[in-house]
């Protein structure tokens, strides 16, 4: 690696960073902006924070929000993680190849397809519209996204393992709970996690599968969007911006901490031979 | 070899006694993958106390047949007992059977103490009773100290150790062992496999081990099955499997010989004379068999039991001159390529009683290469 520095390179990154992140800084600052004018600085103030708290649509959709995420993430984990270990432990089976393109297919499959096609269903089936829809069809697409994580985690796993597990006399599901589970733990969790993101900023599917009694937040900030920007929309993505950050960061600060503890046990456990 | 019957009263043979039942029978055993034939109509028994080790190269079919007493394949055709008791259709879970796996499948979550306890609380053991039993097996295999530490604060040799302690905490009839020290270094293998065999022997578990290396094997095992191709060459013991190889294969497979094609001349009393290249003397050896005239046979020597002398040995019963084409200085032995008219090659092994500067042959030297007739073997398959 070429280490030195460059103007090219100085240059090139910090345009790089700019394009990725310059939007959301805006977002944040006019986030403290006095005015009503979103595009107009009219001093610091933190009172569209304020009205944001007392503002019950907000509060509502974001109460929606976070159930459907919760529920369908963790209906996803749960099928999603069944569905990897399937694909990849039931061997040769009629039908697997089909199976495993059907599984990842709505990865591909654009949102609006998916979500034309789910609204087709629930109208056939003549499901009411609400919260109940959005969470199965939220359900539906972040599935695929955790079968997907978690099966590029049971590729690499070894399966004696498991077998060890069955020879000390756990049956099938014992194993997999008390042996495999915890192994795969990191990996469940990230496609949890995953799915859940995914829920909280679906805009596409949820505005096809929800009926007038259930808003989500981003089906709320689109709506008010188009009838003109509003600094109280900027305090509401500041917040869900910090919320991530101290996530994302968290997490990986203590994924750091976790390996570079692993490997100093691991060198001792070598030094003492 | 051993002409003289065994004495089973201070000898462990019981496979030499007729009235013994086996803890373990293969009977007529076919294992098939898709078209692959894994083993092929394979009948076998084990006997209980037994340290029995199937050897073969990869692929031979040790692994597929030590699965099957696992639990983890079922056999295509044929019938496994254990104890008398017929395994088709017990699972895993079920068999008074455990399995020390080669990657050893310590759960990583799990420290050291529970690793071993994972089997015993599956088990009907009262829970009062776990931890001392955990505690006899750490003592067993010297780990008290690290009950408490997780697999990676350990080195491998502990890890090693800590599979074995978890595969016989439960008591198994039959301790199954996957190529169990593959993944120790040269010096440490064998440390283990001389505590491998203290630990059998203490606890009188019928172990059965695979591997491929043979050195492995001939230490440990009280048997050895020599596999080729889903198919049993040999069951022996390391002695007769060494001395007395059945075949071509054996004889190659275990330690280094010389093997030297030829026709039978004369054969009577369980030796044959064999003429092996044109103006050479014949050479006599002992053959299992009665063989015809102008049979074609091999001969197979190994390295060590041939000696070499500048001048003819005049008691020799076989004899052969030849020049010393190479010497590969090995510390403890020295092995010499003897090139034979006719441009055969054989290898002779001299252990190095004098010091290097003293030795008596070098380069080029004509030689004279002697062997008893007890030291070859007729082989014909």
């Amino acid at each position: 690696m070429n280490k030195r520095f460059s103007w090219f390179n100085a240059t090139s990154l910090t345009l790089g960073f700019a394009f990725l992140y310059l939007p959301i800084l805006i977002l944040i600052i006019y986030s403290f902006n006095e005015s009503k004018l979103v595009t107009v600085w009219a001093g610091f103030s933190t009172k569209w924070y304020g009205v944001l708290l007392h503002d019950q649509a907000y509060l509502d959709a974001v109460k929606i929000t976070l159930k459907v995420a919760v529920v369908s993430s963790t209906v996803a984990t749960i099928l999603g993680t069944m569905a990897a270990w399937v694909l990849v432990r039931a061997g040769r089976f009629p039908g697997r190849t089909l199976f495993s393109g059907m599984i990842y297919a709505p990865l591909v499959v654009p949102d609006v397809i998916t979500g034309l096609s789910l609204l087709l269903l629930f109208i056939a089936m003549g499901l009411d519209r609400g919260v109940g829809t959005i969470i199965l069809a939220h359900t539906t697409f972040s599935m695929c996204y955790v079968s997907v994580v978690v099966s590029s985690r049971l590729v690499s796993f070894d399966m004696s393992l498991e077998e060890a597990a069955l020879d000390l006399g756990c049956s099938p599901f014992d194993a997999f709970r008390s042996v495999t589970l915890p192994i795969i733990a990191p990996a469940v969790i990230s496609g949890w996690l995953l799915s859940f993101t995914l829920s909280l900023d679906d805009l596409v599917i949820s505005s096809f599968a929800s009926g007038p009694s259930a808003t989500t937040l981003p089906m709320k900030i689109f709506s008010q969007v188009r009838l003109g920007l509003n600094p109280e929309v900027n305090a509401l993505s500041t917040i869900m911006i910090a919320i991530v950050t101290i996530g994302v960061v968290t997490s990986s600060v203590l994924t750091k901490r976790a390996s570079v503890r692993r490997q100093r046990q691991e060198q001792a456990a070598l030094a003492q031979g | 070899m051993n002409s003289t019957p065994a004495v089973a009263t201070d000898v462990f043979a019981p496979w030499e006694d007729p009235g013994a039942t086996p803890l373990i029978r293969f009977d007529h055993v076919t294992k098939r993958f898709g078209s692959f034939t894994a083993i092929d109509d394979l009948s076998l028994d084990i006997y209980e106390r037994e340290f029995f080790a199937l050897l073969g190269p990869s692929g031979c079919g040790k692994t597929t047949l030590m699965r099957m007493l696992a639990g983890f394949e079922t056999p295509t055709e044929g019938l496994i007992t254990l104890g008398g008791q017929d395994l088709a259709g017990v699972p895993p879970n079920r068999r008074p059977v455990n399995m020390m796996f080669q990657s050893y499948a310590l759960f990583p979550h799990l420290t050291v103490a529970d690793n071993i306890a994972f089997g015993l609380k599956r088990s009907d053991m009262a829970k009062s009773e776990i931890a001392g039993r955990v505690d006899e097996m750490l003592a067993l295999v010297q780990l008290s100290k690290f009950a408490s530490r997780k697999p990676h604060q350990i080195s491998g040799g502990q890890r090693q150790r800590v599979a074995l302690a978890r595969a016989l905490a439960k008591a198994p009839k039959l301790l199954l062992l996957d190529e169990p020290l593959a993944a120790l270094d040269k010096k440490l293998r064998e440390e283990t496999q001389f505590e491998l065999m203290d630990i059998q022997e203490k606890l009188g578990t019928t172990f059965v081990i695979v591997t491929h290396d043979q050195e492995e094997a001939m230490t440990v095992a009280s048997r050895v099955a020599v596999m080729d191709h889903g198919r049993l060459v040999q069951v022996a013991t390391p002695e007769v499997i060494y001395e007395q190889p059945n075949s071509r294969y054996v004889a190659d497979f275990i330690g280094d010989v010389n093997l030297i094609e030829g026709r039978v001349l004369e054969c009577t009393g369980g030796k044959c004379r064999i003429s092996w290249a044109e103006g050479v003397d014949p050479v006599t050896a002992i053959a299992s068999e009665t063989l015809n005239k102008g049979d074609s046979c091999c001969i197979a020597v190994r390295p060590e039991k041939l000696a070499i002398s500048a001048q003819r040995p005049p008691d020799a019963v076989n004899a052969l001159s030849g020049k010393v084409l190479d010497i590969g200085y090995l510390g403890n032995i020295s092995t010499y390529h003897v090139g034979m008219p006719g441009g055969r090659v054989l290898k002779v092994q001299v252990a190095n009683h004098n010091r290097l500067a003293r030795r008596p042959f070098t380069w080029d030297d004509e030689v004279w290469i002697s062997f008893t007739e007890t030291a070859a073997v007729v082989l014909t398959s």
